[in-house]
């Protein structure tokens, strides 16, 4: 795992990639963190975060799209297949790689932190909440995304597919009030990312909402070795 | 070291690989031969683990491939048909990174350099892997499956790609892993079988067609005996190559002769087939002599790989058309000559093959 785990670093970084992720997420964030939070006057980061959910729903598949397609287009899959390790290892290398991205993408708010902590009171238990928060919906969009880009040979149709799938995702909960039997409508509400997202942005730490996100990237992992086993037996 | 029993791989309906059992033993260089598509390469990813057989069981040191799939794939190097080659990384940082992807306790430093030198890649460790050349990657793509030493070497197509003396380095360099290590080889180049491995298994369609040393497979399949000869005649005249066929086809043992071009004035090839039991090269000698005639050459020309490999893969097509063959036969030989002749000119025709 840790062999892959560095091989996707470096490969992150030499091809760009990284970069511009991490150039378009500060640019983002940059002008939401102005925009949302220094302009009104409050300390409050939760606007901020709650603007980025969109911003990251399109950045991530960015980040994962070539993870197992490309593998897969250039045969290099066959050296990591026949190599001594499991469908596991290969698999968290490649997810906890693009997750270090996304965390150093996400990092940039302890730099907002220490700029509202010149100019007036953080409050850092909203904040930290909010930290996590992203970086748990990171953890679950970033499961998704890898189990896309092993479906496919292709970069863009991963990239395009798992945009689509994330935004679906994020449109889910709206869904609720079209459904008539108020059992499904609840369900829908219980599987939104979003209201999920926002309950945490607003300082409710709800581990109901910790557990949904982690079994979310539990289960699309264990998809995405779904995916390479079958691919071996058929 | 590896054993194979009775392995199928079925794509839908269609049987890729269909029932193939061998074994091969420690130290020996087994090769694969086959035309395109015969499942060569499927059986390989098999081996390897890559793809998962339908039925049937390969075994790697004695662990089952399905069932330690780890502890097997551990003791095999991989050279699949295609390099699994990062490109955007240099030589080196491919090798380190496949020096941890398998696991190596040995020590890297050394290790890899050792590898790197038998690959003769030190020279462009440091390069990016997209900027080198095919037989560059090709060596690189070994030098991948080199890691760790494991006792058991798979390489599909190892040559495919290179030029001439690339081609006569890695086959050198073959045979030299075969001594350490069991190597399993597969190529649809006769001459490159010919020249490595010690034993060949031709696979066509999907079965084992033959198994053995290049001789052997050439007994089990046939008991023609067949030589060259080029004579002199003593008038220089048309009338020589009759009068000299018929004198040999007078004596006993002789299946088949047949007069071919003139080679030079007065300087005849006979195409003669024996029945394989008696030897007729003195008794030619005697006959010569007494009738004046000059042997210039004398060859025999036991079943080559290439005939063998024919008349295997195209077998029941070969005996329908015997008869015509029998009568065409001067191109044909003429073709396997061509075809067979020094190694150097063999490495020419893979070379263009790129």
């Amino acid at each position: 795992m840790g062999a892959i785990y560095r091989r996707e670093m470096g490969a992150f970084f030499t091809s760009g990639l990284a970069y511009v992720f991490l150039a378009v997420f500060y640019i983002f964030s940059g002008y939401y963190f102005y925009n949302e939070v220094i302009a009104s006057g409050y300390t409050d980061t939760s606007p901020l975060f709650r603007n980025m959910f969109k911003i990251v729903l399109f950045l991530i598949p960015i980040l994962t799209m070539r993870l197992l397609s490309e593998e897969k287009k250039t045969r290099t899959d066959q050296g990591l297949l026949t190599a001594p390790i499991g469908l596991w290892e290969i698999v968290l290398g490649k997810y906890l790689a693009a997750l270090t991205i996304f965390i150093i993408a996400e990092s940039i708010i302890f730099v907002y932190a220490v700029i509202l902590a010149y100019l007036g009171q953080v409050v850092w238990a909203t904040l930290l909440g909010n930290y996590f928060a992203m970086l748990l919906l990171g953890a679950a969009f970033i499961a998704v995304g890898v189990f896309i880009s092993s479906l496919t040979e292709n970069q863009m149709t991963a990239a395009v597919f798992s945009m689509a799938v994330l935004f679906f995702l994020y449109l889910f909960d709206s869904f609720s009030d079209r459904f008539s039997w108020q059992w499904l409508a609840d369900l829908v509400t219980q599987l939104s990312f979003y209201n999920r997202y926002v309950e945490f942005t607003q300082g409710i730490f709800n581990l109901t909402s910790v557990l949904f996100y982690i079994s979310t990237a539990f289960l699309f992992n264990f998809f995405t070795v779904r995916v390479l086993e079958k691919r071996r037996w058929s | 070291m590896i054993e194979v029993k009775n392995l199928t791989k079925r794509y839908g309906d269609k049987r890729a690989v269909n029932d193939i059992s061998f074994k091969v033993e420690k130290g020996e260089i087994l090769g694969f031969l086959g035309p395109n598509g015969a499942g060569k390469s499927t059986t390989m990813n098999m081996l390897t683990g890559y793809i998962s057989s339908t039925s049937g069981q390969i075994l790697i040191n004695g662990t089952d491939i399905l069932e330690d799939p780890k502890k097997a794939k551990s003791n095999i190097g991989y050279l699949p048909e295609i390099p699994p080659l990062y490109v955007d990384m240099t030589v080196e940082g491919y090798l380190n990174f496949m020096f941890d992807l398998k696991k190596c306790k040995l020590p890297r430093k050394a290790h890899l350099k050792d590898v790197c030198d038998l690959c003769k890649i030190s020279d462009v460790r440091k390069r990016l892997i997209k900027n080198l050349s095919k037989g560059y990657r090709q060596r690189v793509g070994l030098a991948q499956a080199l890691i760790n030493n494991p006792p058991v070497l798979i390489l599909d197509e190892p040559t495919v790609g290179l030029d001439p003396n690339q081609i006569i380095e890695i086959r050198t360099l073959i045979k030299k892993l075969g001594k350490r290590h069991t190597v399993i080889l597969s190529s649809h180049i006769l001459p490159e079988i010919q020249a490595v491995c010690d034993r060949i298994i031709i696979i066509n369609k999907g079965v084992v067609a033959a198994d053995g040393t290049a001789d052997e497979i050439a007994k089990s399949i046939t008991n023609e005996h067949k030589m060259t000869l080029r004579i002199e005649g003593t008038t220089h005249t048309a009338s020589d190559k009759k009068e000299i066929a018929d004198a040999i086809r007078s004596l006993s043992g002789i299946k088949y002769v047949r007069a071919d071009m003139e080679r030079e004035k007065g300087i005849y090839d006979f195409d003669v087939e024996t029945d394989g039991k008696t030897d007729v090269r003195r008794a030619i000698n005697k006959l010569c002599s007494e009738k004046g005639w000059n042997i210039l050459m004398l060859q025999l020309s036991d079943l080559t790989l290439e005939d063998i490999f024919l008349k295997i893969t195209m077998g029941e097509q070969l005996v329908h058309d015997e008869a015509e063959q029998k009568k065409e036969r001067p191109k044909i030989n003429i073709v396997l000559e061509e075809a067979h002749a020094p190694e150097t000119e063999d490495d020419e025709n893979n070379g263009g093959e790129q």
